[in-house]
């Protein structure tokens, strides 16, 4: 019985932190994900990365596809600095049909994505990261502790692209780490679209 | 001649059921803060939204269901202001929505996020409950059925 109580903790335990996901400061852990050339890529896949620029994104989400041409746009400016873009698909296919790694493939082509796209099988790193919508941006920097979280949040403060005078805060904050310094906001909120979650086998 | 006076009437309906406004946080504020016993569901959606316009039938049913209690749908979509006319009033007419329907006016999405509440990571959809008297205000990021609507309902009074 007393068995059972402590594997319930550890349970408990282990759910509350996949549910709460990284938080600035912490040690983001490599994954090595399916890209849609079919190549595996990892973190370390980058040998001369200062850091990364991991983006939680989707084929399906209008707020995600708006910003694609931002997010390709920071990886023409970013990649060359050392911080390359990797964007990870949260969703599940099945959930989510217009996700699936075909159409993913479809979309890197037709957009002509200079970046990795990644799926995310069973949500293994989108849980871990703790992302929660599309799209969410966590910035990593390569750090004596490891691939250390800088950012997360929101490309910019204007989904619609209509305000010249918006505050760009993933390049903000790319910009003070090249400087060597910490940024100045560290996480920001956006309205994004829910997580495709696989359906549980238990559920109804 | 009769006609058109009839379709011009049956127009006039229609726009009138669609009144769709915008609503800033401070709006929304007041209206709660005058709502006494009445409970709001607030739900934040848009026309963009897949699991929103689901779940939007739930609300709907509650709405008329509960039209004689001290019971208030309020949708306030999430849809760029721009949209109000292109997509939110279509989308209202087409699918001839009775709950009142609002499109958010925050020029900074950060600071009503916040607002609305401090878990909210900005996915939608995502549902608020709030009685002024019974000081109750209960966030959910989530998607709601109608009877888990109901059962959130139960438990709040």
């Amino acid at each position: 019985m007393r068995s059972v109580l402590f594997a319930c903790f550890i349970m408990l335990g282990i759910m509350a932190k996949a549910q709460n996901g990284y938080q600035v400061g912490d040690v983001a852990a490599d994954f090595n994900l399916k890209n849609v050339d079919g190549k595996n890529v990892s973190l370390a896949s980058y040998e001369k990365a200062k850091g990364y620029i991991v983006v939680f994104t989707c084929n399906t989400c209008p707020v995600a596809k708006i910003y694609q041409d931002r997010v390709e746009a920071l990886n023409k400016t970013y990649a060359v600095k050392g911080y390359p873009v990797i964007a990870i698909n949260t969703n599940d296919p099945l959930a989510s049909p217009g996700d699936s790694f075909v159409k993913m493939q479809e979309r890197a082509k037709e957009k002509n994505f200079s970046y990795a796209y990644l799926e995310d099988p069973n949500h293994v790193y989108t849980k871990k990261y703790g992302a929660m919508k599309t799209p969410h941006v966590f910035v990593l920097q390569k750090t004596a502790k490891g691939n250390e979280v800088a950012y997360i949040g929101a490309i910019d403060n204007d989904q619609e692209d209509t305000n010249a005078s918006k505050i760009t805060f993933v390049q903000n904050a790319i910009n003070s780490l090249l400087k060597g310094e910490k940024p100045a906001v560290t996480s920001t909120k956006a309205v994004g679209c829910s997580i495709k979650w696989k359906k549980e086998a238990t559920s109804k | 001649m009769k006609y058109l006076f009839t379709l011009s009437l049956f127009f006039t309906f229609i726009v009138a059921n669609a009144q769709v406004k915008l609503l800033t946080l401070n709006d929304l504020d007041k209206r709660l803060a005058k709502g006494k016993d009445t409970t709001y569901i607030i739900n934040f959606w848009a026309t963009w939204c897949g699991p929103c316009i689901e779940e939007l039938p739930h609300f709907e049913k509650i709405n008329k269901e509960a039209a004689k209690q001290p019971i208030k749908v309020i949708l306030v979509s999430l849809d760029f202001k721009s949209k109000l006319k292109t997509a939110v009033i279509p989308f209202v007419v087409k699918n001839k929505i009775n709950s009142e329907v609002y499109v958010i006016n925050e020029p900074d999405q950060q600071l009503f996020i916040e607002k609305v509440d401090k878990n909210w990571s900005g996915a939608i959809p995502a549902t608020l409950f709030v009685n002024t008297n019974k000081k109750v205000r209960q966030f959910y990021e989530k998607e709601f059925s109608y009877n888990e609507l109901i059962e959130t309902l139960e438990k709040l009074k």
